[in-house]
């Protein structure tokens, strides 16, 4: 339990402020991007930026699972729990997401889907276990770090025999995420979003390694810095961009030393490529169309997957048209740029994705950082 | 719920292997035998052997209080109480963070055709101690039975009645700008020792519920001379949500020290597991109050005093703030907002 704390220590976040203070230039902005809605959630849980220099500005990345699902994804996942009468295994945070016709999952498990909230995929397989009439359905979304368990959890199904199990595939991939957001013509072009580098994951780095983001490095010239996420491991990683920027180096470090490693976990990523293979494009809320950006379920493991089990047709449906989440989740905008944050859009009634997880950058901004945009006095 | 049945009429209530069936809601002997041989049993007072439909109570001293709680909890049996207990200590607190002693309680329960009978005394036992520590007689009470499937074994509606001295008046509308905000003990026990029972977690420690009747602790904070102004128990939606409606309520900020707030290590990390913010925790055993500040010292030594109030703490002060925010300096060093908890992370904790 003491290891939580330690990286809490307020005192050591003062030191560490202090360095950052004292090595950053005053005659240049520094722009990061922390990729990761693990440290969004942190950055704003912790007031991280009351700590930093007025010219080191962290920017939130697209990488929060709930925000990138785009509505067609959510329509076919309601779509199971309604007219097919599948019992659908979720996680708590997919509830509120807004889909099609007004409605959510939660909405459409009060029209009676049997939509249940898990906390792992195992659940889910319990229930499938349980309830051998029925079709039981996992909702499998995230990054690197949760295909693992569904790669478990398929080929135990499999192992078992268990015939009413199937899992609708909707795990994205990291580095393609960054690469897109390298290749936008804001970055590249326009230099509207300017991006000194980037704070790396931490779990997911656990699993793919740091190796995969040398390439961003040196091909594109950005400082990557792979952090964990607690917030003095922010700080640190902070301090650590703020060298590199200041030396002129653009490479990939690592201050998760404790859990990262140059190769990641190669047994797990044995294991994800055993079940799951690429797929030749997925849609994100926000970057569109991203080439190999997901994983879908291999051939061999067809009986698993959802979408050919139950002959599902992917349909794409646009954002609501005052909801800025696509842009940014690209880093161009800030929460407080979209016109209905916090009049009509809020936690509780979310009109787009960033509002929905605590990791998104519009829900973090709301529930923790709002007082900014209105200053109180004693 | 009436006492006055012959004896011997039909075979006892099977209390180790019997089960709730439709019949004993049916308003028949059944029903008769379950009350007298389980309900009365325990419960039983003068009051609800007056046998009528209502309850006649004598008059009180001051104004009337009276507050209602459902209770749907699950797991029903959790480390550190029970369903039972819960309803009771719930309303019990309801009405004593008024400033109101709580005297009596009435009790509806929703039982599930099938519910093993051996539970339900554990429930009702447990309710009737309970009771008899926070010093409450239920006086009145009703039974009703559903088909198996259609309930989740008990569902326990507790109102509770106390009555208020004249003179006293403590609401969540009057907070103002300098006062000092206490909470009595350390925060989020009830709401993770259910999570962690439900999530099958373990701990070197286990995590108990913190549910306790806060009648006598209320009692004694008020006769402690402090001019307190808001009391309240935070059981669902946490600290934070209880701040957050008295900020409303009172039209003031509330700024609070993140490391002022007494959370138990093991309930941190169990926290961290589930991806909770102990704020946002329900707890069952635990006030909040509100007082000026020149009397906060004097109110704290009176919390601490009790053995409910043993880790109590001063955790910030109101400010003036047209936006009613809940603000807090964090541990780290840095600043954020303490919102209200949007959505249904904790179905099912009370
Ligand atoms: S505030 Fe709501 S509508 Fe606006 S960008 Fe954020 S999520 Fe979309």
């Amino acid at each position: 339990m003491k290891y939580v704390d330690e990286f809490r220590d307020g005192a050591i976040a003062k030191r560490i402020s202090a360095a950052i203070a004292n090595q950053v230039r005053p005659d240049r902005r520094y722009n990061f991007m922390e990729f990761c809605g693990g440290h969004t959630h942190a950055i704003s849980r912790y007031g991280v930026p009351d700590l930093l220099p007025a010219n080191v500005r962290m920017i939130h990345g697209p990488g929060c699972p709930v925000c990138v699902l785009p509505i067609g994804r959510i329509d076919l996942a309601i779509r199971l729990a309604l007219e097919q009468g599948a019992i659908l295994c979720t996680y708590a945070d997919t509830l509120r997401i807004p889909a099609s016709g007004g409605l959510s999952l939660m909405k459409a498990k009060a029209r009676r889907g049997d939509i249940r909230m898990v906390y792992a995929v195992t659940d889910a397989l319990k229930i499938a276990r349980d309830n051998p009439d029925k079709e039981v359905v996992f909702f499998a979304i995230g990054f690197e770090t949760t295909t693992p368990p569904t790669a478990v959890a398929i080929r135990q199904a499999r192992a078992e025999g268990l015939k009413n199990f199937s899992v609708l595939c909707c795990h994205v991939l990291t580095p393609s995420a960054i690469m897109n957001i390298l290749e936008s013509p804001e970055v590249r072009e326009l230099g509207t979003v300017p991006l000194d580098g980037f704070i790396g994951p931490a779990h997911v780095s656990t699993v793919i390694g740091s190796r995969p983001y040398e390439f961003f490095a040196e091909e594109y010239r950005k400082p990557v810095v792979i952090a964990g996420f607690e917030p003095l491991d922010v700080m640190q990683a902070i301090l650590m961009l703020v060298r590199q920027v200041n030396e002129g180096r653009a490479t990939v470090e690592n201050e998760f030393t404790r859990a990262v490693t140059p190769e990641g976990n190669v047994k797990a990523q044995n294991l994800v490529s055993e079940v799951f293979e690429l797929r030749r494009s997925f849609e994100w809320r926000g970057l569109g169309e991203v080439p190999y950006s997901a994983l879908k379920i291999r051939a061999g493991f067809a009986e698993f997957d959802a979408e050919q089990r139950f002959h599902l047709e992917y349909q794409p449906v646009p954002d609501n048209k005052a909801c800025e989440c696509g842009a940014i989740l690209r880093g161009v905008k800030n929460p407080t740029d979209c016109k209905i944050f916090g009049n009509v859009c809020t936690p509780e009634n979310p009109m787009g994705s960033c509002m929905v997880s605590s990791e998104g950058a519009c829900a973090a901004h709301y529930t923790y950082g709002r007082y900014k945009d209105v200053e109180a006095t004693e | 719920m009436s006492g006055q049945v012959k004896k011997g009429y039909v075979r006892p209530l099977d209390n180790k292997h019997g089960r709730v069936d439709m019949s004993h809601g049916g308003g028949g002997r059944a029903m008769v035998q379950l009350i007298t041989e389980l309900f009365a049993r325990h419960l039983g007072n003068e009051y609800l052997a007056q046998g009528n439909d209502g309850a006649c109570l004598p008059p009180g001293n001051g104004r009337l209080v009276v507050s209602t709680d459902s209770h749907v909890v699950s797991p029903l049996f959790f480390p550190g109480g029970d369903i039972g207990c819960l309803s009771v200590h719930g309303t019990v607190n309801d009405v004593a963070v008024m400033g109101a002693t709580p005297l009596y309680l009435t009790a509806g329960f929703i039982l599930e055709e099938g519910f093993p009978l051996a539970d339900l005394a554990r429930i009702v036992e447990s309710m009737a101690r309970a009771a008899n520590e926070a010093g409450v007689k239920l006086v009145a009470g009703d039974t009703k039975v559903v088909e198996q499937g259609k309930g989740d074994g008990v569902f326990i509606t507790t109102t509770g009645v106390g009555f208020l001295p004249e003179g006293l008046h403590l609401s969540g509308d009057l907070a103002r700008p300098g006062d000092a905000v206490l909470v009595s003990g350390s925060i989020g026990d009830h709401g993770v020792a259910i999570m962690s029972r439900r999530e099958n977690l373990s701990f070197d420690a286990p995590i108990l519920s913190d549910t306790a009747a806060l009648n006598g602790l209320t009692a004694n904070l008020l006769a402690s001379g402090a001019h307190i102004k808001v009391m309240r128990d935070p059981t669902r939606g946490g600290l934070a949500a209880t701040l957050n409606e008295i900020a409303h309520q009172s039209g003031v900020g509330i700024h609070l020290e993140e490391a002022a707030i007494p959370v138990k290590p093991e309930v941190n990390a169990a926290c961290e597991l589930l991806g909770l913010d102990p704020l946002n925790i329900a707890n069952e055993g635990k006030l909040i109050a509100i007082c000026a500040a020149g009397d906060a010292d004097k109110l704290l030594t009176a919390m601490r005093a009790h053995p409910l109030g043993r880790e109590a703490a001063i955790i910030g002060k109101v400010v003036e703030d047209p936006n009613a925010f809940v603000q807090m300096k964090t541990r780290f060093g840095g600043r954020r907002m303490v919102d209200w908890l949007s959505g249904e992370q904790l179905p099912r904790i009370c």
